[in-house]
């Protein structure tokens, strides 16, 4: 049963929750709703000038081919970051749940470049990677003659990007599945050895069904992180570019409206963001939190 | 040549600001937001240190506020929670943004308004017509201008056995072309780089050849503009440099845009020592002390003869080519700048259709093509705003 804690005063409950309820308003609900407001007006940056124009902003946005080939980039990139974390993350997980020796040493190494900021994981890797400085980029030009070019090739920078936002990544899926896999009784894939069963089989038909619940919630957190917050490494790396083939989402949204000024198009962009994050949550908290249930 | 990257708008908020609780012997604070760090971050503290230093009504506080794009961001997030700083360093192609903001007090009408009376005729005219209005008065004032000079390295040139280049005649493309065919032979990896390469490539070239950027005297006379950069000139020179690329003469690094310039937010407050700070900035000495130590261009034209008298040039040419770049003609209606809205997506735009030339996914003329285009439709959007 739920535990219920009982407050004589009826007011102290409310006070309690008030802190929370005035960060949540000064910084979520009132600027979501001057979001909303700007997102249905014309106006210039200083605000001198403003036109309600109903939902212009929106129908030009759902017109314009680079928003949409903005949104397709988008896509392409998530699926690729959340590929590319989730099945590294899971692998060194399964890796490192068997090792034997130092085995606390090896995790929070494999934790580590989580406390990396994007931003900070964006440098890096253009250290290694620039065409121009990158040591990486240097050494397998001089040795393999690859053509390495993201400053020019679309193609490159997008690997660039999703290698720098997934790397960090990988730690989190990591401390998720190591913690899904040693909550999978062991005696299951014991008595499944005692019968036979390869390593393989046992990952595929014991290890993953059970890990199923973490998987979708790694998938879902991957979805959000790199829609959201790979802003600092396209902001680092990138800038959009080459010739647009890296502007994801909330790169546009800066773009258009901390540089380029263009206030009401930013900000219905911010609009169809948001619409999207609140979409991904109700369905995190729809299916995610009734199936942790069955972890535990 | 016309395009000079910085200047300063001095601005004004339209609201009120009250003095009241203001004691009448304390100095009044002017806030100037800038773009500057590093060495000219010290050289203008500097500036503004001679300033605090030689009177007591006034105390000028300046602040660093990241690159360009971050300090206007600033100004406007400021302006509209009005607390918006006096003067706002800003950049050219926030220009015409600034000057339909009503967020500005017009230079020229400040210093009249203040009772100082500058001979504006004593400034380096191709720096100033960057910021006046149709009618030829000052929006904002010049601060860090700048215009595009190529580099050469002349090991490589003594190592490719080419002639040192004459230092009073220009260098030609064609010229160019042949030189850095000459350096990729002699084992040189790339023959030329740009950076900037709206700016230097299609601005700047369509300015020194006196082709309009945009319809409407490049905007100048008309939010109703067009963009005219796929004219065969621009779009022959963007297939030559797309050529040289094939080559080895030419290679691209990236875009690096941030553009020097600067813009200048006032609020009513004090505005006489705005106007005093704005001479000062405009003094002899300081603009001396400012193109030693910057690079940039000494604003008025006493300065620069004065730099000269001394001996200035003698020491260090290279200081001047920028100035006879800039002044060696004048001038005309369609290469004295640009007056675009949204200038700042459209030098995305024009970046971005350019990157697709250079990998090959467009031809310069479709590039230019739908970089007219897409400016356009922005042009069209900016327009209504003011409607």
């Amino acid at each position: 049963m739920i535990k219920r804690s009982v407050f004589s005063s009826r007011t102290l409950p409310y006070l309690l929750i008030l802190p929370q309820i005035l960060v949540t308003l000064t910084f979520f609900y009132w600027p979501a709703v001057q979001g909303l407001i700007q997102s249905v007006m014309r106006s210039d940056p200083f605000g001198q000038h403003s036109t309600f124009i109903w939902f212009s902003n929106f129908t030009a946005l759902f017109t314009d081919p680079l928003y949409l080939k903005s949104i397709g980039i988008t896509i392409f990139f998530s699926a690729s970051v959340a590929t590319v974390s989730i099945s590294i993350g899971l692998f060194i997980a399964t890796m490192a749940n068997r090792a034997l020796k130092a085995k606390a040493v090896v995790r929070t190494m494999l934790i580590w470049p989580y406390a990396v900021a994007p931003a900070i994981s964006g440098i890096l890797w253009l250290f290694l990677l620039h065409p121009s400085y990158g040591v990486v980029a240097l050494a397998i030009k001089r040795w393999f003659g690859v053509d390495w070019n993201p400053v020019l090739r679309g193609s490159d920078a997008m690997f660039m990007i999703v290698m720098a936002s997934a790397w960090k990544q990988i730690s989190y899926n990591f401390v998720f599945f190591i913690a899904g896999l040693q909550a999978i009784p062991k005696s299951l894939i014991e008595a499944a050895a005692i019968d036979g069963a390869s390593p393989f089989r046992r990952f595929r038909t014991i290890t993953l069904p059970l890990l199923s619940p973490t998987l979708f919630f790694v998938t879902v957190m991957n979805i959000i992180y790199s829609f959201f917050e790979t802003f600092g490494v396209v902001h680092m790396m990138t800038q959009g570019g080459p010739g647009g083939a890296t502007n994801i989402l909330v790169y546009k949204v800066y773009q258009d409206g901390f540089i380029g000024l263009n206030m009401g198009g930013s900000a219905a962009q911010s609009i169809v963001l948001m619409s999207l994050i609140i979409g991904v949550t109700v369905l995190q908290f729809k299916y995610v939190e009734k199936k942790v249930q069955y972890t535990g | 040549m016309k395009v000079r990257k910085l200047l300063m708008i001095i601005a004004v908020a339209a609201s009120l600001v009250f003095l009241a609780g203001q004691v009448m012997a304390e100095p009044i604070t002017i806030n100037w937001w800038h773009a500057m760090k590093g060495a000219r971050g010290k050289v203008v503290d500097n500036m503004i240190k001679v300033f605090n230093d030689s009177q007591s009504d006034y105390v000028v506080v300046g602040t660093y506020k990241g690159n360009y794009d971050e300090t206007v961001n600033a100004g406007v997030a400021a302006y509209r929670a009005r607390k918006q700083p006096h003067l706002l360093q800003s950049f050219e192609v926030g220009t015409q943004t600034m000057m339909l903001s009503g967020a500005i007090y017009p230079v020229y009408k400040l210093m009249k308004d203040e009772g100082y009376n500058i001979n504006w005729k004593g400034y380096l005219q191709p720096v100033l017509s960057y910021y006046m209005n149709a009618n030829g008065d000052l929006m904002s004032m010049p601060f860090n201008s700048s215009t595009p000079v190529m580099y050469y390295n002349v090991d490589l040139f003594k190592k490719a056995g080419i002639p040192m280049l004459d230092k009073t005649t220009p260098v030609t493309w064609d010229e160019l072309g042949k030189i850095t065919a000459k350096l990729v032979k002699s084992g040189v990896p790339g023959g030329m780089v740009t950076g900037w390469q709206s700016w230097t490539q299609v601005e700047n070239y369509s300015a020194i050849h006196n082709i309009a950027f945009a319809s409407k005297a490049n905007g100048y006379e008309g939010l109703d503009c067009e963009l005219l950069i796929n004219n065969p000139t621009v779009v022959k020179h963007v297939a030559m440099l797309k050529k040289w690329m094939k080559d080895g003469r030419f290679f691209y690094g990236g875009q690096k845009f941030a553009g020097p310039k600067a813009e200048f937010l006032a609020q009513n407050a004090g505005v006489y020592g705005i106007a005093a700070f704005m001479k000062h900035l405009g003094r002899q000495d300081m603009q001396i002390y400012w193109h030693k130590n910057t690079g940039y261009f000494p604003i008025t034209l006493a300065a620069y003869e004065q730099l000269k008298k001394d001996g200035y040039y003698k020491e260090q040419p290279y200081q001047e080519v920028g100035i006879k770049q800039l002044t060696r003609k004048e001038p005309t209606k369609v290469s004295r700048g640009l007056r675009l809205g949204y200038f700042i997506q459209i030098r995305n735009i024009i970046n971005e259709e350019l990157e697709l030339v250079w990998n090959d996914t467009k031809t310069p003329q479709e590039a230019m093509d739908n970089a007219v285009k897409r400016s356009n439709q922005q042009l069209r959007e900016f327009e209504k705003i003011y409607k």
